[in-house]
């Protein structure tokens, strides 16, 4: 490639003609004059992704395209990034949402760049931050970036990037100092007291809730130097000593007992004689009672909710179960209070979820409300399991798992991108499968037997510490040994162990519409011979069909799982596979890939009979893109364990395959009537 | 901890001690602090000659209480620990071949069977499947082990006993325990104790003194909670021992925990990184 930059001219045309600008009486005038800027190779870079995303959508080429004009620069070697986190954008919201993520990348980007090296990035300690709350705390807290450190009780707000101490520790420190206090606010009781009317006296509202929150401050370092010192010990050299005017407060508010309302008690303090300028510490957050209360207020009512429906199913069954007589489980009381066995004290009494619920409320409280302790009246509280989530009954709207897809384009993942339905196949005609036996008896019989034969192989091991037969090897070693007077070894043994095959078979059958006919009954019967080789061999195996419809249509068909018996029910779910709709195959081999993971076998493999390349209405499955992204797949599959093995019924040469399965990992049937005889063997082949 | 052993059972005309089971007798009382009334059921079980399974995660005292239990009983203990390629022969015995003389060594179980000693097969899950077959005869009414090399039928003393231990935490559904196996056994549930009791076993384990035992079981709590969200497991109680018989010896806690507690527990950075700056709170 010439390293000349392009002109502006020479940019506009390229630009027209891969975007179609033109035909949309658009102009590409004002990002090839700042494209004209840029360096070479970067331009060429722009272009290519430019060209890349209108494969996906032309207005999404030309955002990308006019976004990039004006941001390339900034961006440099993130510039890649920052186009695969809009396409990502674009994948899950659409166009609008690509433009904002865009353009928050680069503000982003370009805030870093301004920032010092010392800096620290919320995502950098996120994880770190996390796992460290949660084990203060006993539940997940959320943790969200915000323009302020704040909480809601729920969610711990923090600054995108912390720059103010001059080195990186000092910058961790400090997020660890800011996260504990945040979480030392809904644990210690910031918002067990109403401010407000404190609050209402104060002619600026802001200026008090800034103070508020510094005394808060105060009397949570003193609570959490109580229980965790050296995270206190950390804080206090990270603010250095209180101001001298308000020592008198901290020590009044690091008592033991002091609470909230302490807190608000020296606000009023301060009212009185005149407060001056809230002096401002790096560690200490806003602090916003209103919000918080709020939040608490509806998780309360929701861990009541949950626990009070826990205490009445547990009174429904002690009263089914005859509990009258029964000292531990007393009855209802007549107005629908009950006593139930003290879950202050017994809160392994109650079922996990109630006990989660307990266990908040009395991080609430510090104990648990009596009027919680209520199962209401009968009738009044149905105890129903879940009856929080969102009733779908009946409704198989959502999917059960969402798939990410490769597109290798753009070299990243598209994410979620599959939607997957699971489903039961349908039964099919109980005569078909019969008939095929009858058909292929003499064929079934001779599988058998020559799969019965590879079945438990005995494999001797020798040189062991005992076993069924003298190694004559280790024998003559020994007496050698013996007579020129060094030490026999004592392993002369030869052990039979029956060597399990250890083994799990997945496979994957082709439901397409180009399968209806020939291919569709060779599969069948295929499946019927391959069923009986295996039963004779003993392995663990499962059959499921996939087909679909576009990637939030992408169906798999349970013919037989892992744990289902090869009975009538599975024969009839065999003459039930039929010819559908297109082979999206990337996520049936991810799904079942999935399925075949949880098999406690040593080998696994994953065997998929088809007829021709993956494929799919519409979209850009077909082709190059369908094929990287199987291979992607199978790459995947392989990578945890799993053999992959192809049979493909493909007049059309299948040159394909080798990139697919690698070499010698698939066989080609020329016609699909040779299936079915053929079958078995390539299995044998395939597991000896 | 003062231990004798005697050496295994006759048959030994070639010196084979070197392969012989190690029947361990216990001359002091190994410390253990009961929590519940696992100490009265044990004891029962022994007296009836039922078999008893210890559930409960790694590090909170299964096999410290089965060597205090053998203690108090005055019976010798075998311990097995249970791996994935222990074979029938390693549990019962086998030939041996010594010089000219071939030689028959009992295995850890068949030793037990003979002195009337608990046998513990601790982790019972790792082993393999037709393995955990071999002890059926012996935890029913038959209370027998077939020793097939030797076409003997050896009959459990009433002193014999059998205990196996697992860990439900950590095992996945690849190696559950087969309900024909689970229902032959008393089975007794082991957790962390409670945190002042857990804190009077570190300090008297571990050698520290009662602030810092609070501080360790503190720390040990904390762990806990991220059990699911970044760990396996929380810190056991022995792990909070061996981090106080590091800080008995002088090292600075913060040091002495981030060795014996945070490092065995993670890998993940993240996870680590929250570790230590747990560690860095306590103290």
């Amino acid at each position: 490639m010439s390293q000349r930059k392009l002109f502006a001219h020479e940019l506009e045309a390229r630009l027209d003609d891969l975007l179609l600008l033109s035909l949309r009486q658009r102009s590409a005038k004002a990002p090839a004059a700042q494209l004209e800027a840029l360096p070479r190779e970067l331009q060429e870079r722009v272009l290519h992704w430019a060209a890349v995303a209108a494969q996906t959508s032309d207005d999404l080429g030309w955002l990308i395209a006019s976004l990039a004009a004006a941001q390339a620069a900034d961006l440099g070697d993130e510039f890649d990034d920052w186009v695969r986190a809009g396409l990502d954008a674009y994948d899950r919201s659409g166009l609008a949402a690509t433009r904002k993520a865009l353009n928050d990348y680069a503000e982003a980007c370009r805030s870093r760049a301004k920032h010092s090296a010392h800096g620290i990035a919320f995502a950098a300690i996120e994880g770190r931050l996390s796992h460290f709350l949660h084990a203060l705390d006993g539940r997940p807290l959320k943790l969200a970036t915000g323009p302020q450190a704040w909480t809601d009780s729920e969610t711990l707000w923090l600054p995108e990037r912390l720059d103010a101490m001059p080195d990186a520790a000092g910058n961790r420190g400090l997020y660890k100092a800011m996260a504990a206090l945040l979480w030392a606010q809904t644990r210690f009781g910031s918002f067990n007291v109403d401010p407000e009317p404190e609050l209402d006296l104060w002619p600026d509202r802001e200026a008090a809730l800034r103070w508020f929150a510094v005394f808060e401050a105060m009397r949570l370092e003193a609570r959490l130097a109580a229980e965790l010192p050296g995270l206190a010990r950390d804080i206090a050299d990270l603010r250095g000593p209180w101001p001298a005017a308000l020592a008198a407060d901290a020590a009044k508010l690091a008592r033991p007992g002091a609470t909230a309302a302490d807190s608000l008690a020296a606000l009023a303090g301060l009212r009185e004689v005149g407060a001056g300028e809230t002096p401002v510490f790096p560690h200490v957050g806003a602090i916003d009672p209103v919000a918080a209360r709020r939040v608490r207020a509806a998780r309360i009512v929701r861990d009541m909710a949950v626990l009070r429906r826990a205490l009445n199913v547990m009174a429904a069954t002690a009263s089914k179960a005859g509990a009258a007589d029964n000292p531990d489980h007393p009855p209802l009381a007549a107005e629908g209070g009950m006593q139930v066995p003290d879950p202050q004290a017994d809160l392994l009494a109650l079922p996990p979820a109630a006990r989660e619920a307990a266990k908040s409320l009395m991080q609430d409280f510090g104990e648990i409300p009596p009027e919680a302790l209520h199962a209401a009246g009968p009738g009044a509280w149905q105890p129903v399991d879940g009856a929080d989530e969102p009733v779908t009954a009946g409704v198989t709207t959502q999917p059960d798992a969402f798939y990410d897809e490769w597109d290798y384009r753009r070299g990243s993942w598209r994410h979620g991108w599959c939607h997957l339905y699971e489903m039961e196949g349908p039964a099919g005609d109980r005569e078909w499968v019969d008939e095929v036996r009858t058909r292929h008896a003499h064929l079934i019989r001779s599988i058998r037997r020559r799969f019965e034969a590879l079945r438990g192989e005995d494999k001797p091991q020798k040189r062991q510490f005992d076993g069924e037969e003298i190694d004559l090897d280790a024998q003559v070693e020994a007496r050698a040994d013996r007579k020129s007077g060094g030490e026999p070894s004592p392993r002369l043994f030869v052990h039979r162990r029956r060597v399990e095959r250890s083994l799990a078979v997945m496979f994957m059958v082709d439901m397409s519409g180009s399968t209806k006919g020939w291919v569709n009954d060779a599969e069948r019967e295929s499946l019927v011979l391959l069923c009986e080789a295996i039963e004779a061999l003993g392995d663990r195996y499962a059959i499921y069909g996939f087909s679909g419809w576009t990637r939030t249509h992408c169906d798999i068909y349970r013919i037989k799982r892992f744990d289902d018996r090869y009975d009538a029910e599975t024969r009839r779910r065999i003459a039930g596979i039929e010819a559908r709709d297109y082979t999206r195959m990337g996520v049936a081999v991810r799904h079942l890939a999935g399925l075949l993971m949880r098999q406690n076998t040593r080998h696994k493999l994953l065997v998929t009979l088809s007829d021709g390349r993956p494929d799919d209405y519409g979209d850009e499955y077909r082709g190059r893109y369908g094929i990287e992204d199987t291979r992607r797949a199978l790459l995947e599959a392989r990578e945890k364990g799993i053999r992959s093995y192809c049979v493909t019924i493909d007049r059309h040469g299948a040159d394909y395959l080798p990139q697919l399965y690698g070499p010698a990992h698939y066989s080609v049937i020329d016609d699909a009537k040779k299936l079915p005889r053929k079958i078995a063997e390539i299995y044998r082949k395939l597991t000896a | 901890m003062n231990l004798s052993r005697t050496p295994g059972p006759p048959d030994a005309r070639a010196d084979v001690s070197g392969f012989a089971t190690p029947l361990v007798r216990h001359a002091t009382e190994p410390y253990y602090h009961a929590i519940g009334d696992e100490t009265g059921v044990f004891a029962a079980a022994a007296q009836s000659g039922l078999p008893v399974m210890l559930k409960g995660p790694t590090g909170c005292g299964k096999t410290r209480f089965v060597q205090h239990m053998a203690w108090r009983l005055q019976r010798p203990l075998v311990t097995v620990a249970c791996h994935d390629d222990l074979t029938t022969a390693d549990l019962v015995g086998r030939y041996l071949i010594i010089g000219d003389e071939t030689v028959w060594m009992d295995g850890p179980l068949t030793a037990a069977v003979r002195a009337g000693a608990i046998c513990y097969l601790d982790e019972i899950v790792e082993a393999r499947k037709d393995t955990t077959v071999v002890i059926h005869p012996l935890t029913d009414a038959r209370r027998a082990l077939p020793v097939e090399k030797r076409g003997e039928y050896l009959e459990a003393p009433p002193d014999f006993m059998l205990v196996i231990s697992y860990n439900p935490g950590y095992q996945s559904v690849l190696k559950e325990m087969k309900p024909s196996t689970r229902q032959r056994f008393v089975a007794l549930d082991f957790d962390y104790p409670e945190a002042t009791v857990e804190a009077n076993i570190v300090a008297h384990e571990g050698g520290v003194d009662a602030a810092t035992a609070q501080q360790l079981v503190k720390l040990g709590g904390l762990t806990r909670k991220l059990k699911g969200a970044g760990l396996d497991e929380g810190a056991g109680t022995r792990l909070l021992v061996h981090a106080a018989q590091l800080i008995a010896k002088g090292m600075a806690p913060a040091v002495a925990c981030t060795a014996a507690i945070a490092r065995p527990l993670a890998d993940e950075p993240d996870t680590r990184d929250a570790l230590d700056d747990l560690i860095r709170a306590v103290f």
